[in-house]
């Protein structure tokens, strides 16, 4: 019988979760618990239509030697999937704090919303990009099979099952109020229990590769997911009250319970966000470019000099606060000090192109990842900036640190997962090519108009903002009162509204190229710019 | 040369670089991390301080769970317009009975540190069923639901026990007490005297002028009334601790 | 081990320690006899599909 184990092990999980909402302590564990159950019931009735009865005829035994594309499959769709919710609930919660009146009671105010979206576009798009990416990337540079069988598949589904979770927590009401750490223990030990099968499997595949060398995009990838797994343990230390209730306590309070929630928040940001995807920088560029990066040795001393410099700049998200002063200034330094590395990582992967700059011209995919680069250049300068405390002093608790925010996601983040999707979907469905390379074009110019929108806008309220909370009469009197200053940025979230409007438009031009592309079709259409014909472009190297 | 090639075993042992690039990751946290739970201004202690109350900690936790953190700070800043417009800058000792802390980030809306004791319970009330009816200007969801959905007393010494459990210095006493306190805070008829000899300065009485059910709209306000109201700093002695 | 001692020690030794073991690191990277072997790695990705 097909997948006896599985059955065996989601049905009880069914079981517990029914036990769960049962026993439940508290109204809110026990809605949860109903959530779980139900999931977890559609998901048996679709293993039991799956299944085969009777004697098992031989199933094609996988060969050892082919590459495991199933999860990375369904990961590309779920990174689309996830990244169209989260854009679309970050549409929502823009406008919602131009259009107070959008927010609905008690479910969809913007305080339970936010963290939907934060946790929608970290962990459910970025995150499955990341696993997605560095499966597919693991397998090609170690020649070899994704360790550990269908443990994939657990490291899958698990982390779906976490976002699905998480989700519905947050609108229930269920949050450690932890930004980007908001799910609650149980959730939390989930997520452990899936991150340890995602390091196995990745490590695994590492152990067992035909190649001698372990490619520099795999450590990235490696970083990223021990750091990811020390940073989650850590920050989450908590007591629970019950264990068939949601609340918790976290285990440490005030100066310490801050700096420990930065040095993950900050971290979320130095390893998920920056170390995964210069892993599949240091993958996607090289071969969407058809040559080796820049400098390897470079990418050496960018590796160690990054990891390091990160976990230090924590404490610049608590200047002037009780946090002792000199936290701050470590933060700030290491801040700081961060530039380097981050440059030395951006002018790595740009100039793999030179000598090849035409293409930028002929392959919109190319472009898609440049402007990432770019980008990941401008927010590292940004960041560093916005960490000196005199700046920091002004920019801080405004919108400036928001649109600071949105052009490393929307820009760096986005734009290269964008483009390593557009790379994989030919090869994993073995498609010849992209539905249409101009629709890729169009998407692009979306995107780009969308962030720049987004990031100018919150440049000038966020500066506005801070420079009027503190700005006085020649009396000495506080010019404007706290109202008077929400009242001026009611423009400026109209129109950042309209920039994430932008973006999540180019999105859903993306998941028609896909769908369209994985159904089979190819759009007749002209070459690029002087491109050759179609068939050859630059979509499907020669190898 | 042998140390030269020593990169070449790192970047080919899978173990070593996972260690290797481990150590690297923990330095930073450690060196930051560590000595705040030694360091004597982290943890002084300054007179007034103490840990919630039951009503107060039940509105804590209401304040959490909608989230209110994502657009209000409670961390003022020593600058002049800060502490002009919301009060003395904030101290550590002030967040040191918070599981979690709740500093913020973002002020979409204003500090929250000191608004205890600022406006009178009816403006909150009324501030968070329709704030628009009260600050023209606001971009606040309403929050009308809580004044209808009642706070459960049964277990709740089990919250004072998990925070008992993460080293707040609840008593016993206080825990046997915990329900009983609960309900009292928020009676106007209750019997105060032993509540306030085990949480002095807690603000006592109706506050969601509905004296017949304990809600959460009672829990929240109770919360948002005390808060930045522990500490005297008109004896507050500012040379004593540094920042 | 209060602020000062940390301070001084950290924006003196602890500086100068990073530093110097910051150009160890790039000097060891860029060392000559490593070109060849980066070459060789770089090349990982485009070998294999």
């Amino acid at each position: 019988m097909k997948y006896r184990t599985e059955l065996v092990g989601v049905g009880f999980a069914t079981f517990l979760a029914l036990l769960g909402a049962a026993f439940a302590r508290d109204a809110l564990f026990q809605a949860h618990m109903w959530v779980l159950f139900f999931v977890l019931l559609g998901g048996t009735v679709l293993l039991l239509r799956q299944t085969r009865w009777g004697a098992a005829a031989a199933e094609p035994v996988q060969s050892e030697a082919a590459y495991m594309d199933g999860p990375i499959r369904y990961g590309a769709i779920a990174t689309l999937f996830w990244g169209i919710a989260g854009f679309l609930v970050g549409v929502i919660i823009a406008l919602q704090l131009a259009f107070p009146d959008l927010n609905i009671e008690p479910w969809f105010n913007f305080g339970r919303m936010r963290p939907l979206h934060t946790s929608a576009v970290i962990f459910a798009f970025g995150g499955n990009a990341l696993i997605a990416t560095s499966f597919y990337v693991v397998q090609r540079t170690s020649r070899a099979r994704l360790f550990g069988g269908d443990l994939a598949w657990f490291v899958f589904w698990g982390y779906q099952l976490f976002i699905v979770m998480a989700a519905t927590g947050y609108l229930l009401g269920i949050t450690q109020s932890r930004e980007y750490a908001e799910p609650e223990w149980y959730v939390d030990l989930w997520l452990t229990l899936v991150w340890v099968a995602y390091l196995v499997v990745f490590l695994g595949t590492i152990f067992k590769r035909k190649e001698p060398h372990i490619y520099v995009a795999n450590w990235f990838y490696l970083s990223f997911i021990v750091t990811i797994a020390m940073l989650h343990v850590v920050n989450n230390l908590a007591v629970p009250v019950s264990f068939l209730g949601f609340k918790s306590y976290s285990a440490f309070s005030g100066v310490q319970d801050a700096l420990t929630q930065w040095w993950y928040g900050h971290n979320a940001v130095g390893f998920f966000l920056t170390a995964g995807f210069l892993g599949m920088m240091y993958y996607f560029v090289p071969k969407q470019a058809e040559r080796p990066i820049y400098s390897y040795r470079l990418s050496i001393v960018h590796f160690w000099a990054l990891i390091f410099l990160y976990i230090w700049a924590g404490p610049h998200h608590l200047h002037y606060t009780a946090l002792p002063d000199w936290a701050q200034t470590l933060g700030m330094v290491f801040s700081i000090m961060l530039w380097m590395p981050s440059w030395g990582g951006m002018i790595n992967g740009l100039m793999t192109l030179s000598g090849a700059w035409d293409k930028l011209r002929t392959d919109p995919i190319i472009r898609m990842m440049v402007l990432a680069i770019a980008f990941y250049g401008m927010s590292t300068f940004e960041g560093p900036m916005m960490s000196i405390k005199a700046v920091n002093s002004l920019s801080h608790y405004t919108d400036w640190t928001i649109g600071h925010v949105h052009s490393g996601a929307l820009g760096w983040v986005g734009m290269i997962s964008f483009g390593a999707v557009y790379y994989l979907v030919p090869k994993l469905w073995h498609r010849e090519r992209l539905y249409s390379l101009r629709l890729v074009t169009w998407h692009f110019w979306l995107a780009t108009l969308g962030i720049v929108v987004y990031a100018a806008v919150m440049w000038v309220s966020g500066i506005q903002q801070g420079l009027m909370w503190r700005e006085y009469d020649d009396q000495g009197f506080l010019v404007y009162s706290f109202a008077e200053t929400v009242q001026a940025m009611f423009p400026y979230y109209v129109v950042r509204a309209i920039g994430g409007l932008l973006y999540l438009i180019g999105a859903l031009v993306m998941v028609w190229n896909v769908a369209m592309t994985i159904l089979g079709h190819q759009r007749q259409e002209e070459p690029i710019g002087g491109a050759k014909p179609s068939s050859q472009s630059g979509l499907q190297p020669a190898e | 040369m042998a140390l030269m090639d020593k990169h070449a075993v790192l970047e080919r042992n899978a173990t070593l670089l996972l260690v290797a690039s481990f150590a690297v990751v923990t330095v930073g946290g450690i060196v930051e991390i560590a000595p705040l739970f030694y360091l004597e201004n982290t943890i002084e202690k300054v007179d007034g301080m103490r840990p919630y109350s039951p009503l107060e900690l039940a509105g804590r936790d209401v304040y959490i769970r909608e989230g209110c953190y994502t657009c209000h700070s409670q961390m003022i800043r020593p600058f002049r317009d800060e502490v002009e417009r919301y009060g003395h800058y904030s101290l550590a000792a002030e967040s040191m009975y918070d599981h979690p802390f709740q500093w913020g980030s973002k002020r979409t809306g204003p500090d929250l540190a000191r608004v205890g004791d600022r406006y009178s319970n009816e403006w909150h009330v009324q501030h968070l069923i329709e704030p628009r009816s009260v600050v023209p200007e606001s971009i606040m969801p309403s929050y009308a639901f809580l004044k209808d959905t009642p706070i459960r007393v049964e277990d709740f010494s089990t919250h004072l026990i998990a925070n008992q459990r993460v080293g707040v210095p609840y008593t016993e006493e206080m825990v046997a007490n915990a329900e009983a306190d609960l309900t009292a805070q928020a009676d106007p008829n209750g019997d105060w005297d032993a509540l306030l000899a085990r949480y002095p300065k807690a603000k006592v009485g109706d506050f969601d002028g509905n004296p017949q059910a304990l809600t959460e709209m009672d829990a929240l306000i109770a919360y948002l009334q005390m808060l930045g109201t522990l500490v005297d700093f008109s004896t507050y002695d500012e040379a004593a601790g540094y920042r | 081990m209060d602020y000062n001692t940390m301070r001084e020690f950290a924006d003196s030794w602890a500086l100068l320690a990073m530093f110097v073991f910051f150009v160890g690191v790039v000097l060891f990277a860029f060392r000559p006899g490593s070109k060849k072997q980066a070459d060789e790695a770089a090349r990982i990705p485009l070998k294999d599909e």
